[in-house]
């Protein structure tokens, strides 16, 4: 299907001076479906929505959008996308409804149009109460719901959106994402950025990794989990010594023992053999400091896929069990 | 290979004339910035307040005969010099308002549309000539209340706020370079305060006879000179010699070179 893809980049490379940012970066993402550009600060991925959206010309490859090439086609792209900057573009003097009306009018939908649409967007995204009150007043989150709504507000086919949620709070954070599914099932193709593993899991059908301007993996976020690991179980303990006894009682079984930290990761994949091995290390009488879920992070993204250390949970999610 | 613009519950796009698009996001923009002076009301109330309290304490101050200004009343040769300064601090905001639209990405928002973005910089420019008019009606009244009584006629009224409009755009344009170019919101505000610097090394205070020669060069022959010495001529029906020629010369030609300037740097940073 050769020209049917909503997003179409391939070999794309972007310097600055003398720092390549994108160094042959291929992407295509499916008319209708989502694509979470998964990486962390400084990987490109900024970089490659402001190409999307007309802001800076590639240096080399082919940038498609709508069937549109970003350089001599730049009008028609601008057309057909929608754009939600890391930086939120809101007028905080203005109301809500006057910052919608302005960008409709801005997007040459007409006065009458612009009208009928922040109507729809405003009740779309709840933010009907507070439709008239200047966006000064509004939380984090219904900012960031506002900007969603403008960058809708021509109804374009495309979306493009950097990082929507970095900064939110884990409920507004959750209100984003319903938002972003809603648009998902109506048919809009989606490009989203991200430094959040659970983000891309939880919205995209296909997930890139990108690091140092490369696309490292590209795949479901099933796919992409199998190849990190699934979740662990961290033990830690209070004493060197009661780590070295606990290790030699579960040797022969699924375990990484880490020395330098002084912990052991389990399996938690599979709770009975879990229970088990936790078993023998009770019966070896040892002193266990804490436990704690450790889900994999991007950091084990990075860690496994770009090999650049050994493949340790850094960083622990979720509750420490005492 | 199929490009139709999909367009399910939304808008689709009017069709209309390049030029009256151009003109629709102008008026779409200069409302954005208007709406900002009645909504923001405490910089326009600042950019008044400074020349206000420099009017009243210099009238009343050196208005006594401390002064020697050759023949007229005191508050009659201050009051055009005042109105000056009434006008550069209207680039204090708009430096500002310019330098965090680039940053905060509502310039890159719109680029990203079909908008024609530079309407950004028309409605900064429209917004600073009307913050420049309320200032000067505003410093005006407050003139006549305190005894200022100029002797011109319809025709040079009308000269002297040509040229004081005349120089009110120039520094609107000179403004939104300077948030063109700052680095940071703290330069912003510093570059915009340079521009406001200009009229103290003026003769707006005094004449310039006492001043050292090479001082006094500069402060005969710098732009904003020929602007107050114009507007005072023209008020107090005295011989304007060239200085409305050389005010209309530096400020217009000011703006002639930062227009293309500026559009340029807006420009620039597509790449």
């Amino acid at each position: 299907m050769g020209g049917s893809y909503a997003i179409d980049i391939s070999g794309l490379r972007k310097s600055f001076g003398d720092v390549e940012v994108l160094k042959g970066v291929d992407l295509k993402v499916v008319q209708g479906s989502m694509l979470a550009l998964l990486g962390p600060n400084g990987a490109g991925k900024t970089t490659i929505v402001k190409i999307l959206s007309t802001l800076t010309a590639p240096s080399g490859g082919t940038v498609s959008v709508n069937g549109f090439d970003v350089g001599r086609q730049s009008d028609d792209v601008r057309g057909s996308i929608g754009v939600v900057n890391q930086f939120m573009a809101l007028d905080f003097v203005h109301t809500g409804r006057e910052n919608l009306v302005m960008m409709g009018r801005l997007h040459r939908i007409g006065t009458r149009a612009a009208h009928r649409r922040s109507e729809e967007l405003l009740e779309q995204f709840d933010l009907n109460d507070a439709a008239d009150r200047p966006v000064l007043t509004y939380s984090g989150g219904m900012r960031r719901r506002l900007d969603l709504a403008i960058s809708l507000i021509a109804a374009p086919s495309i979306l493009l959106l950097d990082e929507p949620t970095t900064g939110l709070d884990p409920r507004s954070r959750i209100g984003m994402w319903a938002a972003i599914e809603g648009l998902l099932a109506d048919g809009t193709t989606i490009l989203l950025t991200t430094q959040y593993l659970e983000e891309a899991d939880r919205l995209a059908d296909q997930v890139a990794v990108i690091d140092e301007g490369r696309i490292i993996a590209h795949g479901t976020a099933a796919e992409l989990k199998r190849r990190v690991g699934e979740e662990r179980m961290e033990l830690t303990f209070a004493a060197a010594d009661d780590y070295a006894k606990a290790c030699l009682a579960i040797a022969g079984e699924e375990a990484l023992c880490d020395a330098e930290k002084q912990t052991i990761g389990l399996p938690a994949d599979n709770t009975n053999r879990l229970i088990a091995v936790l078993g023998r290390i009770e019966q070896s009488g040892v002193d266990v400091g804490s436990l704690a879920l450790a889900k994999p992070t991007l950091d084990d993204v990075f860690l496994t896929l770009t090999e650049r250390a050994t493949p340790v949970s850094a960083t622990l999610e979720g509750e420490g069990v005492k | 290979m199929t490009t139709a613009t999909r367009t399910a519950g939304g808008a689709p796009r009017l069709q209309r004339s390049n030029a009256a698009w151009a003109l629709s996001d102008a008026r779409v923009l200069i409302k954005r910035y208007v709406n900002h002076i009645a909504r923001q009301p405490d910089e326009i109330i600042t950019a008044v307040m400074i020349p206000t309290s420099m009017m009243l304490l210099f009238r009343f101050m050196l208005g006594g005969g401390a002064v020697d200004v050759g023949g007229t009343a005191y508050v009659d040769y201050l009051v055009p010099g005042v109105l000056t300064v009434g006008v550069t601090l209207i680039a204090v905001s708009t430096t500002s308002g310019v330098y965090m639209d680039m940053q905060e990405g509502f310039v890159d928002r719109l680029r990203s549309m079909q908008t024609m973005a530079v309407a950004v910089v028309v409605g900064h420019v429209v917004a600073a000539v009307l913050r420049a008019v309320i200032s000067l009606t505003a410093l005006f009244a407050l003139a006549f209340l305190i005894g200022f009584r100029p002797k011109a006629n319809v025709l040079q009224w009308l000269g002297a706020i040509g040229v004081l409009l005349l120089f009110a755009f120039a520094v609107a344009w000179i403004a939104v370079l300077l948030g063109q170019i700052a680095k940071s919101s703290a330069g912003a505000s510093g570059l915009a305060l340079i521009l406001t610097f200009l009229p103290y090394t003026s003769n707006i205070f005094a004449p310039t006879d006492t001043i050292s020669t090479g001082l006094r060069t500069f402060v005969e022959h710098q732009p904003l000179t020929a602007v107050i010495d114009s507007v005072r001529a023209l008020l107090l029906d005295q011989p304007v010699g060239n200085s409305v020629w050389l005010a209309v010369l530096w400020w217009g030609g000011i703006t002639a070179l930062v227009i293309p300037v500026s559009a340029r740097k807006f420009r620039r940073r597509y790449s």
